[in-house]
């Protein structure tokens, strides 16, 4: 039946290779490598010059250096107060006989999708000293002589950033305990260890890298938060790196002196988060111990008996306290005639909203730059991380060490930073200025999602295993066609998710669009926070509850989808 | 004397029944064996001797003392059964060094610090650990871990020992190994074996009786041998070791023929059957079990042995595999490599040494 | 006979590891030839190779007349120009495309017209017993139905020679040897050659017409046919690879051949040189037990009641070996030993292996549980 073996054609696998790599290695070096080089290069290097002692001098000033301090307080507070509300939390719905454990760990995550600063807004409206919604209530009520709270302190900011924050660890703890063999709780029992005893002596020792990994987390997104200090802190001349880099841009338009100020305090911020990011590494890859389970039971449920009751209204109150008070009044305050008024019917109307959604210019701007930017970010951030990602996972290159570096450089790299990058890089110095345009955030948007594009990516190319591709190359297939025909549908699931995982979160994105923004390019993060600076506060928790629902709508959207793909 | 009692247990998830109405009776330094297809129900049986799960209905005792009982309302928790465990997944913590996972159970009871040390050794020495007493579990082999797992049981030196097919997550070569020390560290320190497996060679070489367990329900409880030998059904039959089964029914000669056929043609001789089947009525169906390597080979003409055609040979190695078609319906044998034996496409008769009748 | 894939002089080094330093092998054309080895061996390497998703450090390979790699003469086809079909052992069959998709690709791409496509890819997936499933997609088919699929569509573009890496290593027991005879029957129907990488030797057994066995340092140690690699084999490597081995050491004393260090004499044809110390090589079936009469006289150390077989190591002088006996034989014929209770030992084959040929296989013995 089958003949001769005719003539071999010789074909070469050549071109391609070379192609994909040099497009990689362009995009990231341009993206990523450039803006962050140039922070070091203009912090380190004056006058033509290597000057340690300049910026010495620039830390010791009393400004900069209350800002690292500040950063230090707050992200070490809101760590530790997140790593034990989530850890309690997570216990809470994993292990315990608590009732309606299901609804529980849903709400526990809702802090995820809500922005922090428009939360922090709201806290500003619920707890300021002296036009706070509580506070008022009980000097009018009670007789106060002054606020029972003062949001603009440090405590406020830490446990506002701790309500927004703590679900880093919670995920984190609730997927270590539900994947973990239930026999290694079971063999402590059968030795004759209680219940309690196996919480503290095994389950908790057990899931501590993941507890300690969750906690980095969190201590790198507060050193480098900019949303919630802003909004409570810079009242009572709170500032920390962030902000402060912020600050002195934002006040002398780009003069020499503050851009050193900028750079120096963005080189201390990388520098802690490059080491944070190292310490968890060491965590996940050293410390992180094989607990997933082989055959499956449920877990021990710790009977809660007389504390079930109380329990389960702490975390009710919690769950209302903390997210649907600043949600509902967010949208109460959107609907106000004008801040202050009481929330009566009368006072109440839907006319802000449509003032926001349909009259007003720039909130109408903002909506649409928002959503464009977004869009074109994750769909170019999309592309170049599935090519990037084809790179690192697929081919057997040099240099490629190289490339996976620059592609996660971004995740240590706090928005602030790219944001001065972006500036140092794209103003006219070097030939090219988009400084004032929508470009320069489109820019910054690209490094500062390229990755999560990649890390969605790498996912799945891994799981398309080399003999996949394998089996097209020996059915006849070029490299070409076995990308076209093969590699590219089946990461489309990747991709997809790389969309949505850059598009919702570009639509609340602050840090980065307010140190980039013009007049006419504002965003809605930035919208919301100068109408809110401007004293609109009316108008700004409007364009907040619009935003919210947007927020919530999407990720609605990606649930139902991924959901769908799962169960398939 | 017995030492487990398990008085008709029962459980129910939902309406699903695991393990039903169970009475079992082990005896003090027995190693008995629970066999079964996945989803049988001897994990679960395991559990609820453990206290891992509750009854349904029944009660189950240690020596005279009662130890679960749903009707009396009484359930003691696993931690004061004082009972050795061992699972599959190893179980063995992996934050603790392989001394501190065995001293576990004794630093729970509060035992003083030179019972512990010298407790924890010796459970340590007849596992061979102690070399590797302050390494991590996660530095050991998944041999090593199991016998991490099998000190930490010993430790308390209990009287009954819970062994959840400790050895399914060992490659072929260890578990051979593991089960001889299993039942050494038996003989050293005395206590009663309830074993879970579904690898019936295991239950087999360790136990002194088994049980086989299919959908909840007893099959057979037996010594190994019995089990093999006079096998209760035919669902234990299949179960331990390869099996044929012919198909067969009563003619109205009162003869056995094929089933899936008509026409005498395809009566049996039936010198096949063993001798003490009683006829059925006609149409009856039954099978006839037998092992691939309990058939011989007779002269096609002899007119004795069940006529059929070899469809397929293969050499394996040690034995040659046969596959023969009689009728319709397949048949294997097995012999060792040097018997001789038919070629493929040739008529041959099988001559089955040790048939078994079980009715359909 | 035509040699259908030529390998002369390959040599291949990762890093500092050399996996092939200079090996040569031929098959011919028709064959169904089985490298079998150990994990680990470079077995699969080779057959990377030669498929062409590796390239050698040096050496030459030809598929046909052709030479598809020679990296001194420059030459290196590309794995989609070498005219091969393969499976993988992870199936490999894509999960976006349907049964008939994922089987007719291969003709897809050489732009075959639509009703040829259709005609051979339902010929062709009826030919691997998948009838009425051409629609579905990979996720609705089980491993063993996966496996079919691949094997379909490494058949459709009619090859003469298919490579298989351990296709079937992830199914189970029943299915492999249900598939392992199907790969048998689809080779001689279609008259195509077949390179086969196992690391099972019951399943190179089964459907080689050759076999060559590679230890774990890539060198071949044997080829020849099933028969030949088990019934004489060329060292104790191949000896102990082909199943369970029994290794007593036999040292010479003067006229005699004495087991262990005792003084007991192995009565069996004298070894062909006279080195003093020898091993005798043989298999559980080799091994006749009883209750009496000549032979050696050992100790039952430990006997196992494995359902079909009763198991036994037996201590003869400190030296132990393992032998099996059949239960309903063992019944009939009262073999049915107790621990501790005396036996006595006779040979229906032995075969004598120089000691020293026997270092350096240590590691292969491990876990053969013979050399207890």
């Amino acid at each position: 039946m089958s003949g001769q073996m005719k003539g071999l054609q010789q074909r070469h696998d050549f071109g391609v290779a070379p192609v994909i790599l040099f497009l990689s290695i362009a995009v990231l070096v341009i993206v990523v490598a450039v803006p962050v080089l140039l922070i070091l290069f203009n912090a380190f290097w004056v006058d033509g010059r290597f000057n340690l002692a300049d910026v010495i001098k620039v830390i010791s000033e009393p400004d900069t250096y209350q800002a690292l301090i500040n950063s230090l307080i707050i992200s070490a507070g809101t760590t530790v107060g997140s790593t034990i509300v989530g850890t309690f939390f997570a216990w809470l719905v994993t292990r315990t006989d608590l009732p309606y454990k299901g609804f529980m760990k849903a709400m526990f995550l809702v802090p995820f999708m809500l922005p922090s600063f428009i939360g922090a807004m709201a806290w500003k409206m619920l707890l300021s000293p002296r036009a706070g919604f509580i506070n008022r209530f009980f000097m009018r009520e009670f007789g106060f002589d002054g606020p029972i709270f003062n949001i603009y302190s440090y405590a406020g900011i830490i446990l506002v950033e701790i309500m927004y924050l703590f679900p880093f660890v919670f995920i984190q703890v609730c997927g270590a305990l539900e994947r973990m063999d239930p026999t290694l709780e079971e063999s402590a029992r059968i030795s004759g260890a209680g219940l309690f005893t196996i919480t503290r002596k095994i389950t908790i020792p057990l899931v501590l890298p993941s507890i300690l990994s969750g906690a980095l987390l969190i201590m790198l997104y507060s050193m480098a938060h900019f949303g919630t200090v802003a909004v409570l802190g810079i009242e009572n001349g709170i500032f920390n790196i962030p902000t402060l880099i912020y600050q002195r841009i934002h006040q002398s338009a780009g003069s020499f002196a503050s851009i050193r100020t900028g750079t120096v305090l963005a080189t201390v911020l990388v520098i802690t988060a490059a080491f944070i990011i190292w310490l968890q590494g060491k965590i996940l890859t050293h410390g992180h111990y094989q607990i997933i389970a082989g055959k499956s039971f449920r877990p021990m449920e710790l009977k809660l008996r007389a504390l079930k009751v109380p329990l389960f209204i702490f975390c009710i109150a919690y769950i209302a306290f903390t997210i649907v008070l600043p949600t509902v009044v967010i949208f109460l305050v959107g609907g106000l005639k004008t801040y202050g008024l009481p929330f009566t019917w009368e006072n109440l109307s839907l006319t802000n909203y449509k003032h926001i959604l349909f009259e007003y210019k720039l909130t109408k701007d903002a909506i649409w730059n928002s959503v464009t930017l977004g869009f074109s970010a994750a769909v170019i951030t999309m592309f170049a991380g599935v090519m990037i990602s084809y790179v690192i996972v697929k081919m057997k290159v040099r240099g490629k060490g190289i490339l996976e570096f620059l592609g996660m450089l971004p995740f240590s790299v706090p928005g602030s930073v790219i944001a001065l990058g972006v500036i140092l890089a794209w103003s006219g110095k070097y030939g090219v200025n988009l400084y004032n345009t929508v470009w320069i955030i489109l820019v910054a948007y690209i490094a500062r999602y390229m990755a999560f594009s990649l890390r969605a990516n790498s996912a799945a190319l891994e799981q398309v295993h080399d003999s996949l591709m394998e089996a097209a190359r020996v059915c006849g297939a070029s490299m070409w066609q076995t990308l076209r025909d093969i590699v590219l549908p089946l990461v489309r699931p990747g991709m997809i998710a790389a969309f949505f995982l850059i598009f919702l979160p570009s639509l609340r994105e602050l840090t980065v669009s307010i140190m980039l923004y013009a007049p006419t390019t504002r965003t809605i993060g930035v919208a919301i926070y100068t109408l809110n600076e401007d004293g609109d506060t009316v108008g700004s928790a409007a364009l907040a509850g619009i935003a919210l629902i947007l927020i919530v709508v999407g990720q609605t959207l990606i649930n139902r989808f991924t959901a769908r793909k799962g169960a398939k | 004397m017995s030492h487990v009692r398990l008085v008709s247990v029962t459980k129910r998830f939902g309406d699903v029944t695991a393990v039903n109405g169970l009475n079992l009776e082990i005896g003090k330094g027995e190693c008995f064996s629970m066999l079964g297809p996945s989803g049988c129900g001897k994990t679960t049986t395991l559990r609820m001797v453990a206290g891992f799960e509750d009854l349904s209905e029944g009660e189950v005792y240690v020596g005279d003392r009662l130890i679960s009982s749903p009707a009396k309302n009484y359930y003691l928790p696993p931690e004061k059964r004082d009972f050795g465990m061992v699972f599959q997944a190893f179980a063995v913590w992996p934050h603790l060094s392989v001394y501190e996972n065995v001293a576990f159970p004794l630093r729970i009871r509060k035992l003083p610090a030179a019972e512990i040390e010298k407790r924890t050794k010796d459970a340590l020495a007849s596992t061979n650990l102690l070399p590797a007493a302050n390494d991590s579990p996660d530095n050991l082999s998944g041999g090593g871990k199991q016998r991490v797992a099998l000190a930490r049981a010993l430790a308390i030196n209990p009287d009954v020992m819970l062994l959840d097919e400790p050895l399914s997550s060992l490659d072929p070569h260890l578990r051979e190994e593991m089960r001889f020390e299993i039942k050494d560290l038996q003989r050293q320190y005395g206590f009663s074996i309830l074993y879970v497996t579904h690898d019936q060679a295991e239950a087999m070489a360790l136990s002194d009786r088994i049980l086989v367990m299919k959908l909840g329900v007893v099959q057979q409880i037996d010594t190994p041998l019995n089990v093999y030998n006079k096998p209760a059904n035919k669902f234990v039959f299949s179960f331990i070791g390869l099996s044929n089964f012919l198909e067969l029914a009563w003619n109205e000669n009162g003869e056995p023929v094929l089933s899936g056929e008509s026409g005498s043609s395809h009566t049996i001789p039936s010198g096949l059957l063993p001798s003490d089947v009683a006829r059925g009525a006609v149409g009856t169906p039954f099978s006839l079990a037998s092992r691939p390597s309990e058939i011989d080979f007779v002269s096609a003409e002899s007119g004795e042995g069940l006529k059929g055609v070899v469809s397929r040979k293969s050499f394996l190695g040690e034995i040659i595999d046969y596959q023969i078609k009689i009728g319709v319906q397949e048949m294997r044998v097995q012999k060792g490599r040097r018997a001789p034996g038919p070629e493929v496409g040739e008529t041959c008769a099988l001559r089955l040494l040790r048939p078994f009748f079980y009715s359909a | 006979m035509e040699e259908i894939i030529k390998i002369e002089g390959i040599v291949k080094n990762y890093g500092k590891h050399k996996v092939h330093d200079g090996l040569d092998l031929a098959v011919q054309r028709g064959e169904c030839f089985t490298l079998l080895g150990p994990s680990g061996c470079g077995k699969t390497v080779l057959l990377r190779l030669i498929a062409g998703f590796e390239q050698p450090d040096a050496g030459k390979i030809s598929i046909g007349d052709t030479v598809v790699t020679d990296p001194a003469g420059g030459v290196n086809f590309s794995p989609d120009s070498r005219g091969i079909g393969m499976v993988f052992q992870d199936y490999a069959v894509w999960p976006h495309m349907s049964v008939f998709d994922n089987v007719t690709y291969p003709l897809k791409l050489a732009g075959v017209s639509k009703d040829e496509m259709l005609a051979r890819g339902m010929e062709t997936i009826a030919m691997v017993g998948m009838e009425g499933l051409d629609k579905r997609l990979p996720s609705e088919l089980s491993g063993g139905q996966q496996q079919r699929v691949a094997l379909a569509r490494a058949l459709i573009a009619k090859p003469s020679l298919m490579l298989l890496d351990e296709p079937l290593t992830n199914l189970d027991a029943n299915l492999r040897e249900e598939m392992r005879f199907e790969i048998k029957e689809l080779q001689r129907k279609l008259d195509i050659t077949v390179f086969y990488v196992t690391h099972d030797q019951e399943v190179a057994l089964a459907i080689s017409d050759r076999i060559a066995i590679m230890d774990d340092v890539g060198k071949i140690r044997q080829i020849g046919s099933p028969w030949d690699i088990f019934e004489s084999p060329a060292d104790p490597f191949v000896f102990s690879f082909m199943g369970i081995a029994n290794f007593l050491p036999v040292k010479r004393s003067g006229k005699d051949y004495l087991v262990g260090n005792g003084s007991q004499i192995i009565n069996w044809e004298k070894p062909s040189n006279d080195s003093s110390d020898w091993v005798a090589g043989f298999r559980p079936s080799d091994v006749e037990i009883a209750h009496g009469g000549d032979g050696l006289r050992g100790v039952i150390k430990r006997a196992s009641f494995l359902g079909a077989t009763m198991d036994y190591l037996v201590d003869i002088d400190g030296t132990h070996l393992r032998t099996s006996v059949e239960t309903h034989e063992a019944l009939a014929k009262d073999l049915m030993f107790k621990d501790d209770e005396p036996c006595v030992i006779s040979f229906r084959n032995l075969l004598w292996f120089d000691a020293e040929s026997l270092k350096g296989i240590e590691k292969q013995l491990e876990g053969k549980g013979a050399m207890a």
